[in-house]
């Protein structure tokens, strides 16, 4: 991996070093581009350091797909993989001057992402799409069809760093200059001969900044809001998005139907399907209470969803398993670590230690809120993700 | 970088002399064929030359010909101008976008279709023509020869069927013109699309013979162009390079320039075959026209396979370019039978003749050097390869 060591390596700021090195060693890169500011400027600051650029947009999903069925609105609202957005990339491409190519991985997007995020949900358990996304769309068949058309590398406009580690002799994932953007936590899952093949050139900038070069490169999206939900979910409305699938694939929801249970186990009412619920949630239980309600934990077996106090939510250790470790080979003892459990969540000191083959067992120092099955634990150190998996259960 | 360019199908340069002959109707002799003056009289005269050379092309009548905006426009006038709701229309299933997508339209419209089948061979069966017709039966469209992969269909055979039954019959000629002669009186078709820029002419042109006797409604309304068939003033230097590129057309194909352009594809097949394991020829059965063809490579993906060519200068397309860019599994693949896996991991390869694009043999070693070179590496790099051929039994590439 020595080429692409002189890359990265040493990075403070990814795109900072790759300047310093593309004067002598220009390489060619694919730019996962999507039309939006980010990956955007990702090609434009590549360019500018004198690399050969190919321009890739992967087409996921298909927003007219399910659109008017099964309560979906008529009108197509979702931004990714629309008719829209590749124009933009399209057009930033043009003003380049580089390659640009739409590349069509809806089979597997459909196969590797959308039916198990559904999945996950009728299984009472909060899928992570983005996650399951970049394991296996953008790093690996993103980097496979980057390497079968000869590029060297893959750049993407994610918020983190990555850098070869001497010492270790690994590749580092680290959370970015602007923590507010950081997207580490959705890349737990990226294995050394990835990381080693990903260039993230904004994780040194702050979104600001990053905004400032899109407008001082004139690439006419500099104004462009940021995408926030679920890419292939319009309107964030995931139950609807679940009904209307399920109808598309002559599937009948099936009925997971239940009792609303307290933690002493009284019946406190019913519901109509477990994928409406998810872990700390507390709207939409159409329980009467004094006191404010959550949900504490789902039964896929049984179809009970317990309830109780955010009191009742809290957790002081976590199980996960289908682990991938980044700053280590393994975890042969117990190690000190800070984890977040879901996005949004200041990571929260722990102590993990394996408990199986494939099975880590977190115990934190003070209990955190709403552990939630389906969503990833990722351990840090200060800036470096150790590793993560998902979260079997939370106690 | 040295660029080859093996997509005619897709599209051609015009032609230097069609470039000449149109240059002069954009300035100095301008004017608008429906006016009474001098200018008006003089681009009449110049559309009516372009009308005649179309004509000569096509081997029907001057008055016969309605000029369009192309392909597209013509499948379009013909089907909707003679479908009514309660028609029955019978078109083939590897029919272009322009045909098939109009054709489900009219059926949400009241029009019942019938796709008809094509086996392995690429080709239409006129004995399922015959076997479809029923009494409310209008029209059948079945193309001259197909864009993907340039089987030629028994038209002749299907225009005996239709004179006898007395429906009406289209032809889709857009990949047929300038390749091969066509007849309509021989085709017995009523109705035949062209497209100018298939065959040198420009982009946004083309035609639809319409046979005398045929009254088409027409999708355009306003002034008493075309003989009150197409509205809208004519696109006089469009026309003019037509009827440049159609005469230039008739010159080509009734001289030994296909079959010098089939020496050229026979070539490249039969080397680029000679070089990679597990690939075939689709339709390679039957006749098709002598500038295509579409190969298939097992064991990799198609689209990785263009966009790697293009970036070393070769450029082709992977089974059909959808509106979108992004490649689907090609609908005329899907309907020989071939499974989706497959018929993602083809190439077609169009050759030129007559123009700036036109293929030669050092264009052939090119792409006998490249293509080879870029399947293995593919291949190399598949997660599904595992370097061991299994040599296939069944027709190439086709399930059964």
């Amino acid at each position: 991996m020595d080429y692409v060591t002189d890359t990265v390596s040493n990075s403070t700021a990814g795109a900072a070093s790759a300047r310093r090195s593309a004067a002598a060693s220009p390489r060619t890169i694919a730019v996962a581009m999507s039309g939006g500011v980010d990956s955007s400027t990702v090609a434009a600051m590549l360019q500018a350091e004198g690399h050969t650029l190919i321009g890739l947009t992967m087409q996921l999903w298909n927003q007219r797909r399910l659109a008017g069925r099964e309560g979906m609105p008529e009108e197509v609202q979702g931004r990714c993989c629309s008719v829209d957005d590749v124009y933009d990339a399209r057009r930033v491409a043009e003003r380049l001057g580089i390659p640009y190519y739409l590349v069509n991985h809806q089979e597997r997007f459909e196969r590797d992402v959308v039916k198990p995020f559904v999945a996950e949900y009728l299984a009472g358990r909060t899928p992570i799409p983005c996650s399951l996304c970049n394991n296996h769309l953008k790093f690996d068949q993103l980097l496979l069809t980057a390497r079968q058309i000869g590029a060297e590398l893959v750049a993407t406009g994610h918020y983190a760093r990555n850098e070869y580690d001497e010492a270790s002799g690994r590749w580092l994932l680290k959370r970015p200059a602007d923590a507010g953007k950081d997207q580490t936590y959705f890349l737990f899952g990226l294995t050394q001969e990835q990381l080693a093949h990903t260039l993230f050139p904004l994780g040194g900038y702050t979104k600001p900044e990053v905004r400032e070069q899109a407008r001082a490169y004139d690439l006419g999206i500099a104004t462009k809001p940021d995408s926030q939900e679920i890419c292939f979910i319009p309107g964030g409305d995931y139950k609807r998005f679940i009904d209307a699938y399920l109808d598309e694939q002559g599937e009948t929801m099936p009925d997971s139907s239940g009792e609303l249970v307290t933690t002493a186990g009284t019946v406190a009412g019913h519901h109509e399907g477990i994928h409406q619920f998810t872990v700390g949630q507390r709207k939409g239980l159409g329980v009467a209470s004094p006191s404010p309600l959550y949900v504490l934990s789902i039964d896929p077996e049984s179809h009970r969803v317990t309830i109780g106090s955010e009191n009742d939510l809290l957790s002081r250790t976590l199980i996960a398993s289908q682990l991938n470790w980044i700053s280590v080979a393994d975890l042969t003892e117990p190690m000190r670590v800070s984890i977040k459990v879901r996005h949004r969540h200041e990571p929260a000191l722990a102590t993990i230690e394996k408990t199986g083959e494939d099975e880590v067992t977190a115990t934190f120092d003070e209990p955190v809120r709403a552990v939630t099955p389906g969503q990833a634990a990722v351990f840090y150190q200060e800036d470096v993700v150790v590793g993560g998996g998902w979260i079997v259960s939370g106690r | 970088m040295k660029r080859v360019y093996m997509d005619a199908n897709a599209t051609t340069p015009l032609a230097p002399e069609v470039f000449a002959a149109m240059r002069p109707w954009f300035t100095e002799q301008f004017g608008n064929a429906s006016s009474i003056h001098f200018h008006g009289q003089r681009a009449r005269a110049a559309v009516e030359r372009a009308r005649e050379h179309v004509a000569r092309l096509l081997h029907c009548r001057p008055a016969e010909v309605v000029f369009t905006s192309g392909g597209t426009e013509g499948d379009n006038l013909a089907l909707t101008g003679v479908l009514k709701p309660g028609d029955h229309l019978i078109a083939s299933s590897i029919e272009h976008h322009a045909v098939l997508h109009t054709a489900e339209r009219l059926r949400d419209r009241g029009v019942e279709v019938t796709f008809l089948p094509v086996g392995a061979s690429g080709t239409v069966d006129p004995e399922d023509v015959r076997r479809a017709l029923k009494p409310n039966t209008q029209l059948v469209s079945v193309m001259m020869a197909n864009n993907e992969i340039g089987t030629l269909q028994p038209v002749a055979e299907i225009g005996s069927i239709t004179q006898e039954a007395d429906v009406y019959f289209h032809t889709d000629a857009v990949q047929a013109a300038g390749k091969v002669p066509i007849d309509v009186k021989a085709i017995g078709c009523d109705l035949l699309t062209i497209s100018g820029h298939k065959f040198h002419g420009p982009q946004g042109t083309g035609a639809l013979y319409i046979r005398r006797g045929t009254h088409p409604e027409p999708l355009l309304f306003g002034g008493p162009q075309e003989r009150q068939r197409r509205a809208g003033t004519e696109n006089l230097p469009g026309i003019v390079g037509l009827g440049q590129a159609a005469e230039m057309a008739q010159a080509f194909v009734a001289g030994d320039g296909p079959a010098r352009l089939a020496d050229l594809r026979n070539r490249l097949e039969k080397e680029i075959l000679a070089r990679v394991d597990e690939a075939g020829v689709y339709g390679g059965e039957s006749p098709r026209v002598s500038n295509t063809t579409n190969l298939w490579f097992d064991h990799l993906e198609g689209e990785a396979l263009v966009i790697a060519l293009d970036l070393k200068g070769l450029a082709l397309s992977g089974g059909s370019a959808c509106m979108s860019g992004a490649t689907e599994p090609s609908h005329v693949l899907t309907a020989m039978g071939v499974l989706p896996e497959r018929a993602r991991a083809s190439l077609r390869f169009s050759l030129d003749s007559g123009s700036d694009a036109s293929a030669t043999d050092e264009d052939v070693d090119f792409a006998v050097e490249l293509v080879p070179a870029a399947v293995a590496r593919l291949r190399e790099l598949s997660p599904v390869y595992t370097g061991s051929p299994r040599r296939e039994t069944t027709a190439a590439g086709v399930s059964r």
